[in-house]
């Protein structure tokens, strides 16, 4: 390429027809053609010479456009009056023209009538020069004095963020100053950035599905979100605490949602933010209830991809200062160890272990599993107990099996015998038996291909919808799971992170039901 | 022989002129008297080595020169007054004539003269006393040899033949001398090309560029762009590029074992042509010991005239601090220091000077404390050093872990007119330049601006008042901005005195102003330079101030005094940068000839020379040890400099545009540089610095081995919404401020 351009800059010179065309606007005529090639060779040098003087006071104006005035102070330097009435503008409108066997090219200068000049009035008086500084900043080091601005154009590049990229590397450096100078403090997010709020939050947490999927679409993808981050955090973790008590089942899950989609979002640091996230994903894994009516709604699926939100925050963000792993692992060990916990409990804590991976599997829930199968089998087969003991202890077992079997499947050696197996595991293990030789068979067929079901439990669309009344959705072939949710969804209130009011008597059900294929495989596996 | 001589005559005059426009018929007279001031430029480099007893016999031979000069053109009158003045013999010049006549057939005689030429050689690189007087005596190209030197010419056609030759030669030597022996091509081509050109012939020369244009370093290419456009002796005249390629040599650093095989096979071939080139043009700086590999040679070269001579950087440079002047801290009670801030006097108690006492003791590498004269400190600098050193007590220690927070100033609806910034050193206030010939100063503090009250109402003022500083000032004045009005011509340098009170801005219409921070009002127009002045920085102690610009010189001054102290010349192209060492005692240049100099205050020599930059020097940054330089170019590299021995120790990659500011933090660890890319990057400092190893090997050869570890150095990099970052500057707290124009 660069040959391609030194071979241009060497040839180029005017043409000997431009500088006849030049002696005629002067009144020369007949200009010999030797004296043509002569001039125009001279008039090429000179224009060179001048171009790169002209460079100069670019490169010292500090700009990456050459503009008429530098090539006015060129002139200057070499003793040359300049040329006067030249204005830079973004594109030089040169005209072609053609006749008579000559080409011209010509900068179009229209005749001015200087009355139109007087008679129109003067145009607005261009802006003075006004120096900003981002107003964030001054509060980073508040003795140092700084002049308080709004703020300036440096942050709306941030803010917006040409290139994803750009946005991560500044906003990480920004981020790392302001944290380290001064505690989080609250910024003033712009007009735009505050009805940007709002709508996603009301989306979120609204009854428009279609609307909602939307939001956390934009969650998950947007890269300026970072200055909201803070609001987002403190709206999921407000909103998860109030409608715990008030068992809310639906919000909560619309919340995890919110925290998986900021998850997801590729240019947002969520560790700054842990401190408020954590507790509200482990609330929703082990809550002693969650929702209403324990008995019939499905608040396991929420515990279990609450636990999935804490297993992939533990990957991501767990450190060797904070590690996050090892006390969450500890947490959920000690309510699991401890015999007066609740079934529901016991389920979230089991849950959040056996998703941090087969290692904790191993290690901790697989030398436990014959005490365990002592208390279901003292559940199942006792007969006092409440139907919800029951539920509890059912579907306890059921995530036991669940995880446990495909861990066994690798671990232990190919024959699989009930009674063996029983031994080693007690109660529950000839059902482990039986599970670990399906999971064999289904490792033998699938790739190793895990699925991972969100909690979109829209997955057959038509499934989810909303009813005025009744239970119009109920005819799947398991018990669906009524979530109750009061009519006034519109939680939102223009200030952040209160999500939640009394709720007021039912009159709106959204029914939803997670269709029996979808949740067989998720048994399985 | 005179009508040749008519236009290389004409363009000395022209140089003349153009440090001294008005004076057309006597313009040589004062263009020595320039000369006198400072070292001349083909000599600069060998009297920095030398004694100021060695100074005298090469100032001799300048005048000499001038003599002989003047006297061909007739100018006897100018002629007796010089000698008078010179106090020379009348027969000085004679003798003098004789011996040029002698170099300028000395040019013919080809290889008989090679060896006299290599006994010079080897012996100013081996005998480094020895060869500054020698160097002087024959160094100093006499005025006729340099002009005529083109009118020596073989067969034009044989040219390219001779240059293939020479290509073919070097391309089948050992791979280990190559390299080496490469470095000949380019200066070979140009002047060949030149030679052809002079002589007129004119497709010849077209016909050679174009054949061998490929051949030459990408580096050189801004220069070939102007050769390209030159194609015919006049053209010749007003080229100051040209005029600095016949007048300089251009040096090269060769191993006597490759200077050896070129030698011979020049010797073998009787290749006259090339030799003479090599004898008149080229300054082969011949060395012991392994050729340098096409890496180290890269790293050096660049520059406009070759690498700078091994003697040029031999001199001793004092670069360590100067002892700071011990002042009594006052208690670090909250109360006084409230006062303090209020500016009231403070009475000093003779206790807690912790900060103080730790440089106490002297340091070597330092200065004598009355090298130059410096500015006694006011009671107001006292309290401005106090100032400082308690906020260096709070000041937040940086380093790869802990990064600074920047921030960024944005000019907004300057519409492209920024042109220069400059922050004062508490950072209460920026100045910026523009192109609309204003200076704008902008208070960042609450305090706002305010002007001395006029002379019927100070007056009326009770002079024995304690707050008397406050009462002269005028309230009603008081804005955030106050704009300056007195340049006719872009502002392109600003720079703010260390006490506050005045600010230097420099500007196209050649002139360098002192503005008064009290009453904001122009006090002198300092005039000298009669071209565009593109930068200008005080003395980090005030009162002095450096001034570089278009005419290739940098000149120091002195508030008070309305001519320059000094005037540094030896660039051969703008100067375009300026800073003064933390010790006052040195200045720095940088320029568009794509060095950077360093000047001894004291006896305006040069004592550096640093070349290796690809580009024009628009930043220049020294560390606050003084020990170590970081400059910035347009090639978007910034290069770090050992001073002491003169040695390139860095090269920061990273930038995709010219660098226009350069700063390193307030103890040093961090550097940040901003360029047009739009981006801020933090450099690590300290550990670009501890890697260095400078065993004597390297410190007496020079030979820079540079590893390419800009990524591990590199700590960050912040972008900005299309805002080139044209300064930066540390708070005292080592907060970062950057400023820039918005360009929409």
């Amino acid at each position: 390429m660069a040959e391609e351009r030194r071979q241009k800059q060497c040839s180029v010179s005017l043409p000997t027809e431009s500088m006849k065309a030049m002696a005629e606007s002067v009144g020369v005529g007949q200009l010999q053609e030797e004296s043509c090639a002569a001039l125009s060779e001279e008039v090429s040098y000179r224009i060179k010479e001048i171009a790169q003087d002209a460079l100069k006071f670019m490169h010292h104006g500090k700009r990456r456009k050459l503009t008429t005035n530098d090539i006015d102070n060129a002139l200057r330097l070499k003793n040359v009056e300049p040329l006067y009435g030249f204005q830079s503008q973004e594109f030089i409108p040169f005209r072609f023209a053609s006749g008579g066997g000559r080409e011209l090219h010509f900068y179009e200068e229209k005749e001015v009538d200087l009355s139109d000049i007087i008679n129109t009035p003067l145009p607005r008086v261009p802006l003075d020069v006004s120096l900003k500084a981002p107003k964030e900043q001054q509060k980073v080091e508040s003795t140092e004095p700084l002049k308080i601005v709004k703020p300036g154009q440096e942050d709306d590049g941030t803010i917006q963020g040409k290139t994803q990229g750009a946005t991560a590397a500044d906003g990480k450096g920004k981020e790392k100053g302001l944290i380290r100078l001064k505690p989080r403090s609250t910024h003033e997010l712009s007009v735009e950035q505050q009805l940007y709020y709002k709508e996603i939050t009301e989306a979120c947490v609204g009854s428009c599905e279609a609307k909602r999927a939307e939001a956390l679409q934009s969650i998950a993808t947007d890269p300026g979100l970072y200055q909201m981050l803070p609001r987002f955090s403190t709206f999921i973790s407000e909103g998860v605490r109030v409608n715990v008590v008030q068992n809310n089942l639906a919000l909560l899950i619309y919340l995890m949602r919110m925290v998986k989609a900021l998850m997801d979002n590729p240019t947002l640091y969520l560790e700054k933010y842990l401190h408020e996230l954590i507790p509200a994903v482990v609330t929703c894994i082990v809550s002693k209830q969650l929702c209403l009516r324990p008995d019939v709604d499905n608040h396991w699926a929420l515990r279990d991809f609450a636990a999935r939100l804490m297993a992939q925050s533990c990957k991501t963000f767990s450190t060797t200062t904070n590690n996050i792993q090892s006390r969450i692992t500890k947490t959920f060990t000690k309510s699991w160890l401890d015999e007066k916990t609740q079934w529901t409990t016991r389920y979230g804590c089991i849950a959040g272990l056996s998703e941090l991976g087969p290692d904790v599997i191993k290690t901790l829930i697989l030398p436990r599993l014959t005490i365990e199968g002592a208390r279901i089998k003292g559940v199942v087969e006792g007969q006092v107990v409440s139907n919800i003991d029951k539920i509890g202890a059912d579907h306890v077992q059921s995530l036991l099996l669940k995880h446990c079997a495909s861990v066994i499947a690798k671990i232990r050696p190919q024959p699989d015998l009930a009674e063996q197996y029983r031994t080693d595991y007690g109660y529950l293990g000839p059902m482990l038996c039986s599970h670990v030789m399906k999971a064999r068979t289904q490792a033998a067929l699938q790739a190793q291909q895990v699925n991972r079901t969100t909690l979109t439990i829209t997955q057959p669309r038509p499934t989810l919808t909303v009813s005025q009344s009744g239970f119009s959705g109920s005819g799947g072939p398991r018990t669906p799971s009524i979530i109750k949710v009061p009519s006034s969804l519109t939680l939102m209130t223009p200030r952040p992170g209160t999500p939640s009011q009394p709720s007021p008597p039912a009159t709106k059900y959204i029914v939803m039901a997670t269709s029996a294929g979808a949740a067989s495989t998720q048994q399985v596996l | 022989m005179a009508a040749v001589q008519g236009g290389p005559v004409d363009a000395v005059e022209e140089k003349d002129i153009k440090t001294e426009p008005s004076n057309d018929g006597c313009g040589s007279n004062s263009t020595n008297d320039g000369r006198a001031a400072s070292a001349s430029p083909g000599s600069g480099a060998p009297a920095a080595g030398a004694k100021p007893a060695a100074a005298a016999p090469e100032d001799q031979q300048t005048l000499l020169a001038v003599l002989q000069f003047l006297k061909k053109n007739k100018l006897t009158e100018s002629v007796d007054i010089l000698r008078r003045e010179a106090g020379l013999p009348e027969d000085s010049l004679d003798l003098k004539g004789a011996d040029s006549s002698a170099a300028g057939s000395g040019g013919d005689l080809g290889a008989a003269d090679a060896s006299s030429l290599l006994s010079r050689v080897t012996a100013s690189s081996s005998a480094v006393v020895q060869a500054p007087t020698k160097a002087a005596g024959e160094d100093q190209p006499d005025v006729n040899v340099v002009l005529s030197a083109y009118s020596q010419q073989g067969d034009p056609k044989l040219y390219p033949v001779y240059y293939n030759g020479l290509k073919r030669f070097i391309e089948s030597v050992l791979d280990c001398h190559r390299a080496e022996l490469s470095q000949v091509f380019y200066p070979l081509f140009v002047h060949m090309y030149l030679e052809l050109v002079y002589n007129n012939y004119e497709s010849e020369a077209k016909a050679f560029f174009e054949k061998f244009r490929g051949d030459q370093e990408c580096y050189y290419e801004d220069d070939l762009r102007i050769l390209s456009s030159l194609s015919k002796r006049e053209h010749m005249r007003g080229n100051e590029t040209l005029l600095d390629f016949r007048t300089s040599k251009f040096v090269l650093r060769i191993s006597r074992d490759s200077y050896q095989l070129l030698k011979r096979h020049l010797q073998e071939r009787q290749n006259n042509q090339i030799w003479n080139i090599i004898q008149e043009h080229l300054y082969i700086d011949i060395f012991d010991g392994m050729p340098r590999s096409k890496s180290q040679i890269d790293a050096m070269s660049g520059s406009l005239a070759g690498e700078a001579k091994r003697e040029a950087n031999k001199a001793k440079v004092y670069y360590g601090l100067l002892k700071e002047p011990e002042i009594e801290l006052p208690l670090d009670d909250e109360d006084e220091e409230a006062e303090n801030e209020e500016g009231k006097p403070k009475k000093k108690k003779p206790k807690k000077d912790s900060v103080g006492s730790k440089s106490k003791k002297q340091d070597p590498n330092a200065p004598q404390q009355t090298r130059i004269p410096l500015p006694e400190l006011k009671d107001s600098d006292k309290l401005d050093k106090i100032m400082y050193m308690k906020e260096a007590t709070k000041r937040i220690r940086l380093g790869p872990e802990n990064l600074p927070s920047i921030c960024f100033y944005s000019f907004l609806n300057a519409y492209q007119g920024l042109t220069a910034v400059d922050f004062t050193d508490d950072s209460s206030l920026i100045a910026g330049g523009f192109a609309d010939s204003t200076v704008r100063v902008w208070s960042v503090t609450p305090k706002k601006l305010r002007k001395v009250k006029s002379a019927a109402d100070l007056n009326l003022i009770d002079k024995e008042s304690d707050d008397v500083l406050e009462r002269i000032m005028d309230e009603k004045t008081a804005s955030e901005l106050k704009i300056l009005y007195g340049h006719s011509g872009p502002v392109y340098g600003i720079s703010f005195s260390p006490d506050r009170n005045y600010l230097l801005s420099s500007s196209e219409d050649g002139t360098v102003r002192l503005w008064s921070l009290q009453t904001f009002t122009c006090l002198v127009g300092y005039k000298g330079h009669n071209y565009p002045v593109w930068d200008t920085h005080f003395s980090p102690h005030g009162y002095y101030f450096v001034s570089g610009g278009h005419d290739r010189v940098a000149r120091l001054w002195a508030t008070d005094h309305y001519q320059p102290l000094r005037i540094f010349s030896g660039h051969l192209a703008d100067v375009t940068c300026t800073r003064f060492h933390p010790n006052s005692n040195y200045v720095a240049t940088g320029s568009s000839d794509r060095t950077i100099r360093l000047w001894d205050v004291l006896n305006g020599s040069c004592v550096r020379i640093f070349t290796g930059h690809k580009g024009p020097i628009h930043a220049l940054a020294f560390s606050p040890n003084g020990k170590f330089l970081a400059s910035g170019a347009t090639d978007s590299r910034v290069l770090l400099w050992d001073i002491g021995h003169g040695l390139m120790i860095g090269e920061l990659k990273g930038h995709t545009d010219s660098i226009y500011s350069l700063r390193f933090s307030r103890d040093g660890e961090i550097l940040a540089s901003g360029s047009m890319d739009n981006t801020v990057r933090l450099w690590n400092a300290t550990k670009a610095f501890d890697d260095l190893e400078t065993d004597d090997f390297t410190a007496a050869t020079g030979h820079v081995h540079l590893q390419d570890n800009s990524q591990e150095l590199l700590l960050g990099t912040y972008m900005s919404k299309s805002t080139p970052v044209i300064n930066l500057h540390f708070t005292r707290r080592n907060l970062l401020l950057a400023a820039g124009s918005y360009n929409p």
